[in-house]
């Protein structure tokens, strides 16, 4: 986790903010926290965030901060007002002059954000860009969303989110650690079209996902996302077969899946054992982490008994 | 294919009907579509740029840029400059490999330049991460450029050496271990695919699909420069290379050293694509295109083919680079998608055409 440049507010000289932000942590140490709140939001600065990552995006708006979002990447589809702001487009293709164009004062993006060039150019123009660290753990959600609240001031918020997301997080896990059944074997697979197939592997965030749900991932012998190759669907032995919702859409439904080469050859496949998950709710490692974990829990466990 | 050749170079412009004046003057057309391009290209983008920008640019105050002029002086006109010299480069480097080998669909994909310069840097992409070797951000910068170009000039070396060992002076060996080359540099490039995690395939594809985002001025300027030395050694080349259109038998009789001829535009073909492939990615079309659209403009004699095949392939790359960065404001579409949109559909029609006859 690093910042590329230290936040400074344009607009504002460097002393007067130190003298705010002393003023800000003496009243946070010597009076309520409602009061500092206070003295946060009187503050007149108005922040111009451009955000990368859908789950960034979820993050500002859980934090409450989303009258300061000025631009969201292809990946923010939720909240559903997020898909209504100025797209500066995918992740990994953006536009230097595109994101300037918003007037930002502050750029938060994922490490997969790119090209590197371009963000260095809007650095170098003058606009603080933090990258946050992408990690696959509940633990990588409440760092990202601490790190968020700091940027943008918010820290107050982001302690209440962070409350709230651990008992969350104990209430979808207690049922996963009480079960006594043996857990089952779960394949994921990444579709974006039908002619591109993956198969998710270790160290990847369905795998994450997969064992925090209590259950196996069915392919471990390998690390990341891997094109699907018939015998290794069959030697995998799926009991259940996950799907992203954009995925199993683009193969066609369940009927489509089947059709997968290998994949009628597994337990999952002759018991019709496919499931899907919208894929930002549950790859995207946001502040709905808890509800994504219990809904996939919910669907293996209705897979499994049905 | 040389009845191709000579079918199309019968047909100029003014079996389609355009007025004579045009095919005797296509520099100054092209030069004003040129210049008028740019003018273009700099007043679109997503941010408003006024003319106080340029004032502001112009007056070159010790103060440091903002707003609008900051983003006319740092971004929107050194990529202005990136589009038209990679796209002159390109199709200077396309014009010199179809003229050597006689062969309209030649261009350095063919041979596997470009091929080469991408599977040195998907190598260097996968290997580099993998090994765990730390590089210091400032190398970084330059690896890959440097790690392509190197992958450009190497297949060009393998390319002359093979082929002069397997048949003495004859393109066809040239042509024959080129689409060997390509072979393997795909499958290389495959098994990177295989190897790369995800996060590297992405870097991979995005590289492969070509973008001048990263453009700035002290590359411009090391392009400029290296464009200039590649005309300037081409001054003394356009002659042999009308010679060698007649063949290569024909061309040793009136005098040409085929082999130092072919070493030296073998050598310019892989400077020029290695750098633009190095800077940019793969961006195709702009190699194969440009010769044409001025073959049919004005015949195929190198002497007027070159330099009209770059003012052409300058005009492609920044119209396709400004429709790239201007159609999806704030977002930008790969450059690679447009450049194909517009070949594509001309290559048809030129398809159509020949269907036709003359």
């Amino acid at each position: 986790m690093f910042d590329l440049f230290n936040e400074q507010n344009e607009g504002m000289p460097q002393s007067r903010r130190h003298f705010l932000n002393q003023i800000g942590a003496a009243f946070a140490i010597a009076c309520l926290p409602q009061l500092a709140l206070g003295a946060e939001s009187s503050k007149k600065m108005t922040r111009r965030i451009v955000s990368v990552g859908g789950g960034l995006t979820e993050i500002i708006y859980a934090l409450g901060a989303e009258k300061e979002l000025v631009g969201v990447d292809t990946t923010s589809l939720y909240p559903e007002a997020a898909t209504k702001l100025p797209s500066v487009g995918y992740a990994r293709a953006l536009s230097s002059e595109g994101i300037l164009a918003l007037s930002p004062t502050l750029v938060l993006a994922t490490e997969d954000a790119g090209p590197p060039a371009v963000l260095r150019q809007v650095g170098t123009a003058g606009v603080p860009v933090s990258i946050l660290s992408a990690n696959d753990k509940f633990e990588g959600v409440i760092e990202r969303i601490q790190h968020v609240g700091r940027l943008i001031e918010r820290s107050a918020q982001a302690s209440q989110l962070e409350s709230q997301l651990r008992q969350d997080w104990q209430r979808a896990l207690a049922p996963i650690l009480a079960r006594k059944t043996s857990a089952p074997r779960v394949l994921f697979i990444l579709s974006h079209s039908p002619a591109q197939i993956m198969v998710g592997g270790r160290k990847t965030s369905a795998d994450a996902m997969i064992a925090y749900a209590g259950a196996r991932n069915a392919v471990d012998g390998f690390d990341g996302f891997k094109p699907l190759t018939p015998e290794a669907v069959i030697a995998a032995q799926p009991d259940i077969v996950l799907f992203t919702e954009q995925g199993m859409g683009v193969v066609g439904g369940v009927d489509g899946a089947l059709k997968l080469p290998g994949l009628a050859q597994t337990p999952a496949g002759q018991k019709r054992r496919m499931v899907a998950l919208e894929a930002m709710f549950m790859l995207g490692f946001g502040p709905r982490l808890p509800q994504a974990l219990s809904a996939l829990d919910q669907l293996l466990t209705k897979a499994m008994q049905g | 294919m040389t009845s191709f050749i000579s079918q199309l170079s019968r047909r100029t412009i003014t079996d389609w009907g355009l007025p004579q004046w045009f095919a005797s003057k296509p520099a100054w057309l092209l030069s004003l579509i040129l210049i008028s391009g740019v003018w273009a290209a700099a007043t679109m983008g997503a941010v408003p740029v006024t003319w106080h920008d340029w004032l502001a640019v112009l007056q070159n105050s010790d103060e440091p840029l903002s707003g609008g002029a900051y983003v006319l002086w740092h971004l929107r006109l050194p990529r202005i400059l990136f589009a038209v010299l990679i796209g002159a480069a390109l199709a200077l480097s396309g014009a010199l490999a179809q003229g050597l080998f006689r062969n309209p669909l030649a261009d350095p994909g063919l041979l596997g330049v470009t091929s080469g310069a991408a599977c040195a840097a998907a190598l260097t992409i996968v290997l580099l991460a993998s090994s765990g070797i730390e590089i210091p951000t400032a190398l970084r910068y330059w690896l890959l450029p440097a790690t392509a170009f190197a992958g450009a000039v190497a297949v060009c070396f393998i390319l002359d050496s093979v082929a002069r060992w397997l048949t003495a002076d004859s393109i066809a060996g040239l042509l024959l271990t080129g689409i060997a080359l390509n072979a393997l540099a795909a499958a290389v490039i495959g098994l990177c695919t295989y190897l790369a995690t995800d996060e590297q395939l992405r870097t991979l594809s995005f590289w492969t699909l070509g973008s001048l985002a990263g453009a700035n001025w002290a590359v411009a300027c090391v392009l400029l420069i290296t464009l200039v030395l590649a005309v300037w050694a081409l001054r003394q080349l356009t002659h042999a290379m009308n010679a060698l259109a007649l063949g290569e038998a024909a061309a040793a009789h009136v005098g040409v050293n085929v082999r130092a001829l072919r070493m030296r535009v073998i050598m310019l073909v892989a400077v020029l694509c290695g750098f633009a492939v190095a800077w940019c990615g793969m961006i195709g079309f702009i190699g194969l295109v440009a010769p044409h659209i001025v073959r049919l403009l004005v015949g195929p004699d190198q002497r007027r083919l070159a330099p009209l095949a770059m003012l052409v392939g300058a005009i492609l790359l920044l119209l396709a680079d400004t429709a790239a960065r201007t159609v999806a404001i704030p977002a930008e579409i790969p450059v690679g998608i447009f450049t194909a949109l517009l070949g594509a559909p001309f290559f048809l029609v030129l398809l159509a055409r020949m269907r036709k006859g003359v």
